[in-house]
C-alpha cells in the first residue's frame, strides 16, 4: 500500500478539521439543549397535574383554597374563542391582501409599500399590538360601551396574524405557474374566475399552512391579551361574552405562575402543558400540509 | 382599406377570419413586429414560421389579446375579427378569448380532474347542455378519448405530456371557439405525440380556423394550407436590436415549392434560422 495515501491523524490539516467539527457539534448541542429542556420541563411539570377536572372546572381565585386551584376549562375555551375571533378578522383581510399583492398589484410603489409595511408589521413586538387596541378600542369603550372584551383581544391578535397570512398568501400564489393563469384566460375565464377557480385552489395548501402558523402564534401570545381581553374566573356567558373580559391560557399562566400559592403555580404548569400541546399540534399540522404541497409539485 | 398589401388578393374578403392592418407591436421601446398586413383565411390552417425573434408568437398572442398580460406591450394599427377592431376600447378581452382559444407551448392542464378540465371552460361560458356528452365529444375530437375514458376523475396532470397537450386542445374545443391559436404546441413533445397532435389538427381543420406557430418546417408543410414566413432585420438603434416583419405569405405549396423571395427559400432550405 502506498504510504502517502493513508489517513494521518497527526498532520495539521486533519487536526484542524477535527477541532472545528467538534466545536460545531458542541455548539449545535448547546443550541438544541434549551429547546429540549423547556419542552420536557413543561411537559413533565404540567403532565403531572393532568386530570379530567382540569378541563371541566373553573380556576379559583388565589388564596381561597390552599389545596386546590380548580381547573382551566374556561381558559381553554377562552383561548379558542379569542383565537377564533382573531382568525375571523385576519383571514379574510390577510388572504384578500395577499391576493391583491400577487394577482392585481403590478409591482408599483403602492404594492412595494404594502410589502414593506407587512414586513415591518411582522416584526412589531406583540405588546405594541396590545397597547394599540387598548388605546383605540378598550379605553375609548367604542364597542357598545364595553372596555376589556374578547372582541378587543381578538382584534389585538389579528394584528399579529395579518403579516404572516398576507405573506404566505402572496408567496403561495406567486408559486402558481403563469401558464395556468394563461390557460384559464384562454378558455374565456375572467380574472376573477381565474383567481377563484384556478389559482386560489392550486395555492390552497401553502395558504392554509400560513394561516395555521399564524393561528399558532396568536394562540400563544400573552402581552396583547393582558391589555385587551384581561382575565375572567367564570365561563363565557352566551353572546354577551364577546363584550366581556375572557380568560385565556397564556394570561392564566402569567397570572398564576407569579402567585405565592403552590396550587395556583401547579395550575399554571398544567395550562402551559395544554398550551404547548395545542401549539405543537398546530405546527405539526402545518408541516404536514406543507409536505403534501412539496410532494405534489 | 389598404390595397398596397400584396397579399390582399389572395383571399376573398368574406373568407377572412382575422385581418391585420398595418399592425406594429412593441415591448417597452423595442419593436417586435412592424407594419404587418396579413389576412388569415377562414376554415384553414395557417402556419407562422420564421427564425427566433421574428415576432411570430407576438402576432399570435395579439389575436386573442394575450399580449394584454405583458406590461408595457403596445400595439398600433388594427386587427379585425368579424368586422370589429379587437383593440377598440369597448371590446371585452374575455369575450374575445371565448371565441379565439389558445393552446400553449407547455401543456398546462388545470390541476383538476380530466373531466373538470373540460367542463370548467364550458361551464363559465354558460354551457347548459349535457356536460358528459360535451366532455366525451371534446376528448374524441382531440383524439385523446380512448386514453382517458376510464380515468376521467383522475387529475389532468397524471397524463403524459402528449396526452396533456391533447387534453388542452380538447379543453379549447369544448368552449366552441371560432379560431384556435397554437403556439408551438409540439415543441415540448416526443415525435409520436407530435404525430398524434398533427392528426388532431387535421381532424379539427374541417370545423375551425387554426393558426399555428411552429419551428418545425416539415410540420408546417404537413399540416398547413397557408404559410406566413416572418423574418427579422436589424434596426439601427446602436444596440443590435431586431424587428420582425412579414417576408412572404402564400399557400403552403407555393411557399415550400416556389417561394417568390430568396430569403424565404434560404430559410426553408435551412441556410439560416
Amino acid at each position: 500500500m502506498n504510504q502517502d495515501l493513508i489517513y494521518k491523524k497527526s498532520i495539521k490539516r486533519n487536526i484542524i478539521e477535527f477541532l472545528l467539527n467538534t466545536i460545531a457539534i458542541t455548539f449545535t448541542f448547546i443550541v438544541v439543549l434549551p429547546l429540549v429542556l423547556v419542552l420536557f420541563y413543561v411537559l413533565i411539570k404540567g403532565g403531572e397535574q393532568l386530570n379530567f377536572a382540569l378541563f371541566t372546572q373553573l380556576p379559583e381565585p388565589p388564596g381561597d383554597d390552599l389545596l386546590s386551584a380548580g381547573g382551566i376549562g374556561n381558559a381553554i375555551l377562552g383561548t379558542i374563542i379569542v383565537t377564533t375571533i382573531a382568525s375571523i378578522i385576519a383571514i379574510p383581510i390577510g388572504v384578500g391582501g395577499g391576493i391583491y399583492l400577487a394577482e392585481y398589484a403590478k409591482g408599483g410603489s403602492f404594492s412595494k409599500f404594502i410589502r414593506f409595511g407587512t414586513n415591518i408589521l411582522s416584526g412589531i413586538p406583540s405588546i405594541i399590538a396590545g397597547v394599540f387596541i387598548y388605546g383605540t378600542i378598550v379605553s375609548t369603550k367604542i364597542i357598545f360601551g364595553s372596555s376589556f372584551s374578547s372582541l378587543a383581544g381578538g382584534m389585538a391578535l389579528s394584528i399579529l396574524m395579518l403579516p404572516t397570512i398576507i405573506k404566505t398568501t402572496d408567496e403561495g400564489l406567486k408559486l402558481v405557474s403563469d401558464n395556468l393563469r394563461k390557460g384559464a384566460l384562454c378558455v374565456g375565464a375572467s380574472k376573477f374566475t381565474t383567481i377563484t377557480s384556478i389559482t386560489l385552489p392550486t395555492a390552497f395548501r401553502p395558504i392554509v399552512t400560513g394561516i395555521l402558523l399564524a393561528v399558532a402564534r396568536a394562540a400563544g401570545e400573552t402581552a396583547p391579551l393582558i391589555f385587551t381581553a384581561l382575565f375572567s374566573f367564570y365561563w363565557p356567558q352566551g353572546s354577551e361574552s364577546f363584550l366581556e373580559p375572557i380568560a385565556s391560557l397564556s394570561v392564566l399562566i402569567y397570572n398564576f405562575a407569579l402567585e405565592p400559592y403552590k396550587a395556583q403555580n401547579e395550575l399554571a404548569w398544567a395550562a402551559s402543558f395544554i398550551l404547548i400541546i395545542l401549539l405543537l399540534f398546530l405546527n405539526l399540522l402545518a408541516r404536514y400540509l406543507n409536505k403534501l404541497t412539496i410532494q405534489n409539485k | 382599406m389598404n390595397t398596397s398589401a400584396p397579399i390582399e388578393n389572395l383571399i376573398s374578403k368574406e373568407k377572412i377570419a382575422i385581418a391585420f392592418e398595418n399592425v406594429s407591436i412593441s415591448y417597452g421601446g423595442n419593436e417586435a413586429i412592424k407594419n404587418l398586413y396579413l389576412n388569415f383565411p377562414k376554415g384553414k390552417v395557417t402556419a407562422l414560421i420564421g427564425p427566433s425573434g421574428c415576432g411570430k408568437s407576438t402576432v399570435l398572442r395579439a389575436i386573442n389579446r394575450m399580449n394584454d398580460l405583458i406590461p408595457d406591450c403596445k400595439i398600433k394599427g388594427r386587427i379585425f375579427y368579424e368586422g370589429s377592431d379587437l383593440y377598440d376600447p369597448n371590446i371585452d378581452p374575455v369575450e374575445v378569448r371565448r371565441r379565439i382559444g389558445m393552446v400553449f407551448q407547455q401543456p398546462n392542464p388545470f390541476p383538476k380532474s380530466i373531466y373538470e378540465n373540460i367542463a370548467f371552460g364550458a361551464r363559465i361560458n354558460g354551457y347548459s347542455g349535457n356536460m358528459d356528452k360535451l366532455v366525451e365529444k371534446s376528448l374524441k375530437k382531440a383524439a385523446v378519448w380512448d386514453e382517458c375514458k376510464d380515468k376521467l376523475n383522475k387529475s389532468g396532470c397524471s397524463l403524459s405530456g402528449g396526452q396533456q397537450q391533447r387534453l388542452c386542445i380538447a379543453r379549447t374545443i369544448a368552449i366552441r371557439p371560432d379560431i384556435i391559436l397554437m403556439d408551438e404546441p409540439c415543441s415540448a413533445l416526443d415525435p409520436i405525440s407530435t404525430l398524434k397532435i398533427e392528426e388532431t389538427i387535421h381532424e379539427l381543420k374541417n370545423n375551425y380556423t387554426i393558426i399555428i406557430v411552429t419551428h418545425n418546417m416539415q410540420q408546417a408543410y404537413r399540416i398547413s394550407d397557408y404559410t406566413a414566413f416572418f423574418n427579422a432585420e436589424n434596426v439601427d438603434d446602436g444596440e443590435g436590436g431586431k424587428v420582425g416583419y412579414l417576408a412572404e405569405f402564400n399557400e403552403t405549396e407555393t411557399i415550400f415549392g416556389s417561394p417568390k423571395q430568396k430569403i424565404t427559400k434560404d430559410y426553408i432550405s435551412g441556410k439560416f434560422g
